[in-house]
């Protein structure tokens, strides 16, 4: 039987370049009450476990928890934190309740990268620090590796990649939360700055501020809140090796053993044609590329051609971040995933705006952490 | 000696000062710097901003009737926002105090640090902030001494918790 | 509930100042005597909780990422769980979600801290776990919240100093039968007393070391536990709770927090009279106070009557409630997260009555251990049957 665990209540707050009004913990609380009092519930009462998504270095607090509990109703409540994306905290919230330690859990993740003055020392002080770390260039090198072995091995366009670019950052014009959105079109994404060759500025996703919160419930517990209950069916997580001389850099490993997981759990056999929609990691261009080939929505190797072709766009088979996605609206680093299931969650609901498309059912969602980790998970939604 | 019936061998090579010394194991040195410019928020700000005018300003929860500091524009108990600002007095009560005889990075200090939770007069009884004191002899300080705020001069605030300079004992009130 | 959760192997390795292994090797040390000691590979575990404290101290960003291999994770469903202090015994919570869920049927839980790479000392990290704008600019170390709450506690129940050195006396005396142990020694609460002044009123005696290490048990559903040993140990019982974050304004004289986590963990246990039915504790005890403290949070004792029992023996190991008995963090050492498993892992040994000379005098049947971090805020709690 596929896992049922209900999505009883979203809230945000943010999705700016910069939130200088505003301290880490107020934007938290902001995304809170929005969460809660779209689940109708009071943390204070019916509340069972808080989880967390966050880093250190990206908070400048060791040990950031502690700043956690007073902005999300959960003092003297059980709270703690995963260091993931937040799609694993969804993970922990569904096992929580699976368990029986709780029948309603909150999950929050956040991005207040706006206080951070150097973000690409901090990525880079991910690397190993034996082998890794002595090279002192852009942490988006190791996306560059990637991408050339990925272009390589699929025999994939170059320009298919800066298409991925075009689209999410042409979706995302439509979305009020789309802090990156433009027209553009191939050649300027082409012509835009290296980032690390062959990825151009243009195909890479540039970090906001954001906070995201989300109440879990049981099926049972489900019913009596809220009326637009979206359903978590399968969700799977994982990581491939740490090192990164170890990986096949032309694939997205962790994403195929995550989505593994995901459909089994929620009995997807065909995941090409099962969904609706799929909000899947495009941190860069060719992620996007390489995530739908591990998700199976597109077959290994013509990610690229389905791209080029019209098959992702909104009003194509498989609408693939109609959001805009990371390149569209922006990177929230730990809370991605979150904003990833934020969006879909709003398109199942039928609350998506100029956004929505049509019938929505049934969704997929895929986040990875970012440079330097080959960590990610999937979740597949329905309503 | 055993750590269970069934092991009997522990992992583990250890390092002593002298083989660091003596290079006798290779290792990396690396200074990491990650630097940050937090955005203090609508509660903090303007707490320093009073801070700088020689004040401390706390917020009430009307529901609980708490006067919270340091302040903040939510209340953690009631989970709702706070509803007004409310000038605090620059006295208070030792809750608790220390002598620190290590600075941060745990090395010896020539002079302790005396610090102490301040429960300060005018907030909700309990609430207190971290501070240093000043102008006493350790061996004085007491757990319920009447203290006073020490600023620095006009001039000199900048919006910070330092410019109080430390709290001092007030005598017997 | 849907399944119960057994622990089937646990393993650890010396903790030290400083040692040779890079923390993935730390990892792997524990992590390997833990399946040895279950029986089990690599291929047979489902899924991995690891838990490390904060990332300034091995020296790296996303050290859960780093630390993967080591601790037996690639190509598995892993989870860092963190919360500070509290990560040693929340790591085997997070795996206990995993197994009790019916998401997983086993589980491998590593917790370990490298605190030697942080130069000058590893104690710096812990400036950063301050207010950045309230507090940090203060000067702080971690020394001095310890040194408030101690005050503060010995001043509401008029505590002597010498009343809470007798802790350090035990437990770095208990530590002495512990192979792996960086500090047992054979004291007296005299050299506590006279051992120099830190942060009055805590002196060095009264402080555990930074140490490096780590610790490994693995957790399995009651089906596959009994296909592999008749001794399981079961974890019937978890609870952790979060007090706000601006401790200046909480009663610094009692661990609130640590009283919901206990009480979360009974409930589930079914426990109703802790003093009576827990038989042994591994209480967290980074200072000498904080075992007494915690003592009192867990029920174990009276508000402000810990200390006594201390003093009388009650918590010796031949004592009606032996507390620490592996010597805790004061004399094993405390690699953060790592010392919380080693609590984790002692219980384990006691409960099977594997633990040598460290075995317990009394027919321990039902354990307990805790972990306390952040700002003075977390309690994490396991409750653990033979």
């Amino acid at each position: 039987m596929p896992l049922r665990i209900g999505i009883v209540g979203v809230g945000y707050s943010g999705f700016d370049s910069m939130t200088p009004g505003l301290s880490t913990r107020e934007l938290m609380f902001e995304a809170a009450t929005r969460a809660y009092e779209d689940a109708g519930v009071d943390p204070r009462k019916d509340v069972q476990s808080f989880v967390c998504c966050t880093e250190d270095f990206w908070e400048g607090i060791s040990i950031t928890d502690e700043y956690m509990p007073d902005q999300l109703g959960a003092v003297l409540k059980p709270l703690c934190t995963i260091s993931s994306d937040g799609i694993v905290g969804l993970a922990t919230a569904c096992m929580h309740i699976m368990s029986g330690i709780a029948d309603v859990v909150v999950v929050e993740s956040h991005s207040k990268i706006s206080d951070v003055v150097n973000p690409d020392e901090i990525s880079s002080f991910a690397l190993d620090p034996i082998y890794d770390h002595h090279v002192s260039a852009d942490p988006r090198f190791v996306a560059g590796l990637e991408m050339a072995r990925y272009l390589k091995e699929t025999a994939t366009k170059r320009e298919y990649c800066a298409q991925v670019a075009v689209k999410n950052k042409k979706n995302a014009l439509l979305n009020p939360r789309g802090v990156h959105g433009a027209n553009l079109d191939k050649k300027a994404v082409l012509n835009s700055k290296v980032a690390s060759s062959p990825l151009t500025e243009l195909e890479s996703s540039k970090t906001i501020d954001g906070g995201i919160v989300f109440v879990l419930a049981s099926a049972q517990k489900a019913k009596k809140l809220g009326n637009h209950t979206v359903w978590i069916n399968g969700i799977g997580w994982s990581s491939d090796t740490p090192w990164l001389e170890d990986r096949d850099m032309a694939r997205a490993v962790y994403a195929e053993q995550s989505a593994a997981r995901a459909y089994k759990m929620a009995g997807v056999r065909n995941p090409a044609t099962y969904f609706d929609l799929a909000e899947v990691d495009d941190t860069y261009s060719y992620k996007e590329l390489q995530s739908l080939e591990a998700l199976k929505l597109a077959t290994k190797g013509k990610a690229g051609k389905m791209v080029e072709s019209g098959t992702f766009d909104r009003d194509g088979r498989l609408p693939v971040n109609a959001s805009g996605g990371s390149l569209g609206v922006g990177h929230l680093l730990e809370a991605t995933g979150l904003h990833r299931v934020l969006e879909a969650v709003l398109q199942l609901r039928g609350q998506a705006g100029r956004l929505q498309i049509q019938r929505a059912k049934k969704a997929v969602v895929q986040s990875w952490r970012g440079i330097p980790t080959a960590t990610g998970a999937v979740a597949v939604l329905g309503n | 000696m055993i750590l269970s019936q069934k092991i009997t061998s522990y992992p583990g090579h250890e390092i002593t000062p002298e083989d660091v010394k003596a290079g006798k194991y290779l290792d990396l040195v690396y200074k990491f710097e990650p630097k940050y410019s937090w955005a203090a928020g609508v509660a903090i700000s303007r707490f320093l901003a009073e801070l700088k005018e020689g004040r401390i300003i706390a917020r009430k929860c009307m529901n609980c009737e708490r006067i919270l500091v340091p302040p903040r524009m939510y209340c953690e108990q009631c989970f709702r926002p706070t509803d007004e600002w409310v000038e605090i007095k620059d006295t208070g009560t030792i809750n608790t105090y220390s002598i620190s005889h290590v600075g941060t990075d745990a090395r010896r200090l020539k002079t302790p640090i005396l610090v102490a939770v301040v429960d300060l007069d005018g907030a909700t009884p309990g609430m207190g902030i971290l501070h240093n004191l000043g102008e006493v002899e350790p061996s004085k300080i007491k757990v319920g001494m009447k203290v006073k705020a020490v600023w620095k001069s006009s001039s000199e605030r900048q919006g910070a918790i330092t410019d109080i300079r430390y709290f001092r004992p007030i005598g017997e009130e | 509930m849907k399944n119960r959760v057994a622990i089937v192997g646990a393993g650890m390795t010396l903790f030290r100042r400083r040692m040779l292994e890079s923390p993935k090797e730390l990892s792997f040390e524990a992590t390997r005597m833990a399946l040895d000691s279950a029986g089990l590979e690599l291929k047979d575990i489902q899924s991995v909780v690891s838990g490390s404290a904060p990332d300034a101290f091995d020296g790296m960003h996303m050290k859960g990422e780093y630390l993967l291999d080591g601790m037996g994770g690639i190509g598995k469903p892993n989870q860092r769980v963190y919360v500070g202090g509290g990560t040693g015994v929340f790591t085997p919570i997070g795996g206990f979600w995993n197994v009790a869920s019916g998401m997983y049927d086993t589980c491998l839980c590593v917790a370990e801290e490298k605190m030697s790479p942080l130069h000058p000392h590893p104690q710096y990290a812990f400036w950063s776990i301050f207010d950045q704008i309230l507090e940090r600019p203060l000067g702080t170390t971690l020394l001095w919240i310890f040194s408030l709450e101690m005050r503060r506690y010995m001043h509401k129940y008029g505590i002597k100093e010498e009343e809470i050195a007798s802790v350090a006396v035990k437990n770095k005396g208990n530590a002495v039968d512990h192979p792996c142990a960086q500090l047992g020694a054979k004291i007296t609460v005299d050299d506590v007393m006279n051992s120099e002044p830190i942060c009055w009123p805590v002196k060095r005696l009264d402080v555990s070391p930074p140490s490096d290490g780590a610790a490994a048990v693995v957790l399995a559903t009651e089906k596959v536990a009994k296909k592999l040993t008749d001794q399981p140990v079961w974890l019937d019982g978890v609870g952790w709770t979060l007090d706000s974050t601006h401790w200046t304004n909480r009663d610094l004289a009692y661990p609130e927090y640590v009283e919901k986590a206990a009480w979360m963990a009974y409930k589930m246990a079914g426990i109703k009279k802790p003093r009576k039915e827990i038989d042994i504790a591994e209480v967290y005890d980074p200072f000498d106070y904080k075992e007494l403290h915690h003592m009192e949070g867990l029920q174990l004792a009276g508000k402000g009557e810990a200390a006594k029992m201390a003093v009388d023996g009650v918590t010796q190991r031949d004592g009606d409630l032996p507390v620490c008995p592996s010597g805790g963090l004061l004399g094993v050492g405390n690699p953060i997260a790592a010392a919380g498993m080693m609590k984790i892992c002692e219980v384990f040994w006691q409960l099977r009555g594997e633990a040598g000379k460290r075995q317990v005098k009394k027919d321990a049947r039902t354990g307990l251990a805790q972990a306390w971090g952040d700002l003075m805020q977390v309690g994490t709690v396991a409750v653990m049957r033979s």
